[in-house]
């Protein structure tokens, strides 16, 4: 293990933990200027946070110890997670631990965790929020897998960092099954991560919403994690995204302080264009009925499939 | 692999991976309309195909027929449909026999089924676009699962144009195209099905007052069928 490659590992975690609310600002910002509202502040998430670590906790009385102890579940695995995508590098000593199955896993594991949690205080909304997020994750979960499982067979490895390393080192080609799958993938990114066709990030006390009933209960700086939390979710996928269809940039073989050094400016570059996109997408759809979100992911599940299929049928 | 393949076979794997998706996305269409654009996009890129496949392999009759493509299956065929749409005021199919996600699901099966029954022929094939063949017995059955879920007559038309593509792209990429004088039969054919078709449809409409196919399931009219009761009934 070179210090470098340790270096790396800091790096990414520490950029994840960092950038995370920026994102989040910039597509807020993105969006708000789509619909020509004036923008909120790109710094707004970080004052949000801010905020809420300074406040006192107030815990309902029927809470279990599952309900203070989530939050930190919730944002440890995202932490985990960030640590194992390679966004800047792919000699990461983190990854080792982990390949894609298991990231799916982890994920996984901070939304039974988030469910559990809503459930806890017994208050119709959190129910339902849990309810209704247990019902997106089983859809979004098989086709977030299938998506994974084309770029192995193409690479012939489940590991993320190999998958990367392979896929930006290939020369270049028309691979249908992987536009497919990216089609896939946005769909899933869309509905995992509470955005507009299947919830909607803005809105608060809502019959329809999903992600913010859970977090209902939740004040101060369990609240502060759990937003932190779902901001690096978003990342999180993003850089999935990018290691998984735009590997280009990641400093792949041994990691030189130059490519590291380059790497960051166009993973900046990757997220800016992805939250400008992912706006896009927000402002020119419209919310699905709940009832409409299984065809919605089944649609991802389809294509998915479909790029699984071409691939070995195709070879492409 | 795309590493070693020309580029030019790769837009027709492209080609051919789109002509599937299409398929999947009629089998997912209820609107009539919208219907009809799919089959005329899947037309368009046939025509793509076979322009792309007649530049490869320098045959001549595969220009040809891709100016018939273009003339009958993007051009033509749409727009006589459109017109029978607007004229006998079908927009909207009913409800498909099985739900959205569930057909998508049969489908998945059906192209898995197609590609497993392709694979004999493919390994007989010499031509480069043998791989193919797998993808167009997908979309002709494919077109077969969209004409049995569904009940109007005229979404059945434009499954059973799409199985036509279907076949003309299983011919191309099993042998480069069917002999001139087959493929030009089979163009009439077509034609003159889909003119014929759009004077059935205006009988059908005549007599029951809608184009749901359903009503053709009964043979006499107006009261419910049992031959064998009525053979009881006379003893």
């Amino acid at each position: 293990m070179k210090a470098i490659e340790l270096l790396t590992q800091a790096l990414e975690l520490i950029a994840a933990l960092a950038a995370a609310p920026l994102f989040l600002g910039w597509v807020n910002q993105c969006r708000a200027w789509l619909q020509n509202r004036r923008a909120p502040s790109i710094w707004l998430p970080y004052r949000g946070i801010r905020k809420l670590f300074h406040k006192d906790a107030v815990i309902a009385t029927s809470a279990s110890p599952l309900f203070r102890v989530a939050p930190y579940i919730v944002f440890g695995a995202m932490v985990v997670a960030a640590g194992i995508i390679p966004s800047m590098g792919t000699r990461l000593p983190f990854t080792d631990a982990a390949d894609a199955i298991a990231l799916v896993g982890l994920l996984a594991t901070a939304r039974v965790f988030l469910a559990l949690a809503a459930m806890d205080i017994g208050t119709a909304f959190g129910t339902l929020g849990a309810r209704r997020e247990m019902m997106v994750g089983f859809l979004a979960e098989p086709a977030l897998l299938m998506v994974i499982f084309v770029a192995s067979i193409i690479s012939a490895t489940t590991a993320l960092p190999a998958i990367t390393e392979n896929l930006a080192t290939q020369t270049l080609g028309l691979y249908p099954s992987l536009a497919f799958t990216a089609i896939a993938f946005t769909l899933v990114l869309l509905a995992e991560n509470a955005r507009i066709p299947i919830d909607n990030p803005a809105t608060h006390l809502e019959l329809t919403m999903i992600h913010e009933a859970m977090v209902l209960e939740y004040s101060a700086r369990h609240l502060a994690l759990m937003e932190w939390a779902s901001a690096l979710k978003l990342f999180n996928y993003a850089c999935i995204g990018f290691a998984l269809f735009i590997p280009w940039g990641v400093s792949t073989g041994e990691t030189t302080p130059l490519g590291l050094l380059a790497s960051i400016p166009l993973l900046a570059a990757k997220l800016l264009v992805a939250g400008a996109g992912l706006a896009l997408i927000e402002t020119i759809s419209a919310k699905l009925r709940v009832f409409r979100a299984p065809e919605f992911l089944a649609v991802a599940f389809l294509l998915a499939v479909l790029g699984l299929l071409v691939h070995l049928l195709l070879g492409a | 692999m795309p590493a070693t393949t020309p580029f030019d076979l790769q837009l027709l794997n492209l080609c051919a991976a789109l002509l599937l998706l299409l398929s999947f996305a009629m089998l997912a269409q209820r609107r009539v309309v919208n219907l009809v654009n799919l089959l005329a996009t899947q037309g368009a890129l046939l025509f793509v195909a076979t322009l792309l496949l007649a530049w490869r392999t320098g045959e001549r009759h595969l220009y040809l027929s891709a100016a018939l493509t273009l003339a009958l299956k993007v051009v033509f065929l749409p727009w006589l449909l459109r017109r029978l749409i607007r004229r006998l005021q079908v927009y909207w199919d009913t409800e498909p026999l099985l739900n959205i996600s569930g057909t998508m699901l049969v489908g998945l099966l059906v192209v898995v089924f197609a590609f497993g029954l392709a694979q004999p022929i493919a390994a007989l094939a010499s031509t480069a676009t043998r791989n193919a063949i797998g993808i167009a017995v997908a979309v002709i059955l494919l077109s077969f699962v969209t004409m049995i879920t569904r009940r109007k007559a005229m979404s059945q038309v434009v499954g059973f144009l799409s199985m036509e593509n279907g076949l003309f792209f299983g011919a191309m990429s099993a042998t480069y195209g069917m002999p001139m004088i087959v493929e030009l039969g089979v163009a009439l054919d077509v034609l003159v099905a889909v003119l014929v078709l759009g004077i059935f449809f205006f009988q059908i409409r005549e007599q029951f007052d809608s184009l749901d196919l359903h009503h053709l399931e009964s043979l006499k009219e107006s009261q419910p069928l049992a031959p064998t009761r009525s053979l009881e009934e006379k003893r």
